[in-house]
């Protein structure tokens, strides 16, 4: 209604008043888009104990891994991503994928997924009690070649054994996309690219996609764009985003999505995790930071800020780094 | 739709609009939009590192550094830089020399230079000293929270602001002066204001202290706001929350309106040239995440 109004006060009527108008129904139509409903809850899954650790220099014992992951179950997140069933020769961090597996105490309810690079993988994270898997795929084809040597949908013809294996085990598998939004290596990424990444992992049986802006190059209009390729061929209930805050992008980011329907955030606690492909920078966007930005909204999370910040306060003091969480750093009392 | 008088009706039809101007579609086509939302074309940086940052620094900065770091500033672009204060230098030290730095600026022909003016005889000096333009705390400060108040009704940020613009003031700079605001309290607040003060004399003034300070700006270009206040590095820590960031890093805003496509005018390598010579001079590593990734911390 606004829009039309608009367009005949912008032609019928002279341009002193078609100025007024313009500005006038801009910002109602702004407003309401600003203010437009967004998810009533949101899901958060918690990386920081692969994701973050992974990509962290210190290697931290497993027991720390363990108390660190009991800490962030007690926190009320409902999905904590534990370990990655990957070879110790690749991934020396994850080398005690299966004590962790069996030492962190099951809280009910919360679910504890592992990533599973292969039908080997797969086996021994079922074997160690894994209940959830996840799998990965680029949407970049250089970024493909140069982390697991093939090519995009060679990868993906590697996933199906694995699809196959866990359908039958009934073990639901989420499947990630990386560069949704930037390689290192080729630079800009299709949109069209993402959606197509996407949508293969959808129809082989992945619950949910994670979409991941890998080197966090990414910005709310090329958000945007991608969110809308995607979203046309996977239901947006299926979809999750994963920034990246190497450029101080990702909760404006997060909040386009927010507001595109997604309704499940990719975090790490006290922003775990380095970016591999710029030194020094950060990486992964800090849980506490996005808890703040959605309680603020009053959005339902489930979990407890001080809780959560308890754990960040716990990991950052053992690894003898200052936490990369704005939030965390307000309200430090040192 | 009820009220409306048969002939507006007819111009309101979008098939009967369609047919008398069969140019529409075309132009509504080309209309630029991401996806429903209208960000204005071009964005203001109000730059304020000079002043609200350095000012909000430990250490204190010789004259010659405050000049450089104008002069470098000048040429990046920015249409706006905050110099100085002509504040009493017993209450704030770091701005005693604003006559010297004032007079010592190479002014660019196209930049304001607007210094900050408590009362009638700082007015007055900054006059004598060369000053142009004055912001007359058309500054709001602790719009979405106080440290000592906590929440605060948007009524009341509203009632301050119209005051404001009544008196006098061209624009009003709405300040989240301890961070905490998130974009559900900046859409209130703003809704309230702009009941009160048109859209286009409202600048946003987002602290980082929460991490907030990028989603508060895009809800606040969501809703028309054109106007961005920054720090060049994010210089300027909070004064209420020992150790944690304060202002909004210009390079970080910059990044995130580019890639929107939203112009600025202004050069973000040059930025961050002017954020590395600050950063040395002051011996602190930047708050500005893009100059983190680019590699050019301490």
């Amino acid at each position: 209604m606004a829009a039309v109004m608009r367009l005949v006060n912008r032609s019928v009527l002279g341009p002193a008043m078609g100025q007024q108008y313009v500005a006038f129904s801009s910002a109602a139509k702004a407003g309401v888009r600003a203010g437009r409903a967004l998810p009533e809850k949101v899901k958060i899954v918690e990386v920081g104990p692969r994701d973050g650790l992974q990509n962290e220099k210190t290697i931290v014992p497993t027991e720390t891994k363990i108390h660190l992951i009991d800490m962030l179950s007690a926190s009320g997140l409902s999905v904590i991503e534990a370990t990655s069933f990957v070879s110790p020769k690749w991934v020396p961090q994850m080398a005690d994928q299966v004590e962790v597996m069996k030492g962190i105490d099951r809280k009910p309810g919360v679910s504890y997924p592992v990533l599973t690079p292969n039908l080997k993988g797969f086996q021994a994270a079922v074997k160690a009690g894994a209940s959830e898997v996840a799998i990965f795929g680029a949407a970049s084809e250089l970024f493909s070649k140069k982390n697991i040597n093939c090519s995009v949908d060679e990868s993906l013809q590697r996933f199906d054994e694995i699809m196959r294996t866990a359908k039958e085990a009934g073990v639901p598998v989420r499947g990630y996309v990386s560069c949704v939004l930037g390689c290192p290596y080729e630079g800009m990424v299709a949109p069209e690219k993402v959606a197509h990444v996407a949508k293969r992992l959808y129809s082989m049986g992945c619950y949910e996609i994670s979409l991941g802006d890998t080197i966090g190059v990414g910005t709310p209009g090329s958000m945007i764009k991608m969110l809308e390729a995607v979203s046309r061929e996977v239901p947006v209930n299926a979809l999750a985003v994963h920034c990246h805050d190497t450029y101080g992008q990702a909760l404006a980011n997060i909040l386009v999505a927010l507001q595109m329907g997604i309704s499940v955030v990719d975090s790490s606690v006290a922003g775990l995790g380095g970016c591999p492909y710029a030194n020094g920078a950060s990486g992964n966007v800090a849980t506490e930071d996005v808890v703040y930005m959605l309680h603020g909204l009053g959005i339902q999370t489930g979990v407890d800020l001080s809780k959560l910040m308890d754990a960040g306060a716990f990991i950052c003091r053992t690894l003898n780094r200052k936490t990369s969480s704005k939030v965390a750093q307000a309200t430090c009392k040192l | 739709m009820g009220n409306v008088p048969t002939t507006v009706k007819h111009c309101l039809s979008y098939e009967q609009l369609i047919q008398d101007y069969p140019w529409l579609t075309r132009w509504l086509l080309a209309e630029k939009t991401i996806t429903g939302h209208e960000y204005p074309e071009f964005v203001k940086i109000v730059e304020v590192g000079p002043r609200d940052g350095l000012q909000n620094e430990k250490e204190i900065v010789p004259t010659g550094v405050k000049i450089q770091l104008i002069d470098m500033l000048s040429g990046t672009g920015l249409p706006v830089i905050e110099a100085t204060s002509f504040v009493s230098s017993k209450w704030v030290p770091q701005m005693a020399d604003h006559t010297d730095v004032l007079r010592g600026i190479q002014r660019e022909p196209h930049v304001r230079y607007p210094v900050l003016t408590p009362n009638m005889q700082g007015f007055q000096d900054a006059v004598a000293a060369g000053a142009t333009e004055v912001a007359v705390f058309g500054y709001v400060s602790c719009a979405l929270g106080c440290p000592h108040e906590g929440h605060i009704e948007p009524s009341k940020v509203s009632q301050v602001a119209k005051r404001l613009y009544e008196m006098g003031c061209y624009e009003i700079s709405l300040g989240d002066t301890i961070g905490v605001g998130t974009p559900g309290s900046m859409f209130k607040m703003l809704q309230s204001v702009m009941n009160e003060v048109p859209t286009n004399a409202l600048a946003v003034h987002c602290h980082d202290t929460y991490g907030q300070a990028l989603p508060n700006i895009l809800t606040a270009l969501q809703m028309g706001v054109s106007v961005v206040d920054s720090a060049v590095a994010g210089l300027g820590g909070c004064p209420y929350a020992q150790g944690s960031s304060g202002n909004v890093s210009t390079e970080d805003v910059l990044y995130m309106l580019h890639g929107m496509g939203i112009e600025t005018g202004v050069n973000l390598t040059k930025v961050l040239e002017a954020g590395d010579f600050i950063c040395n001079a002051l011996r602190r590593g930047t708050n500005s995440r893009v100059a983190q990734a680019r590699g050019r911390t301490l």
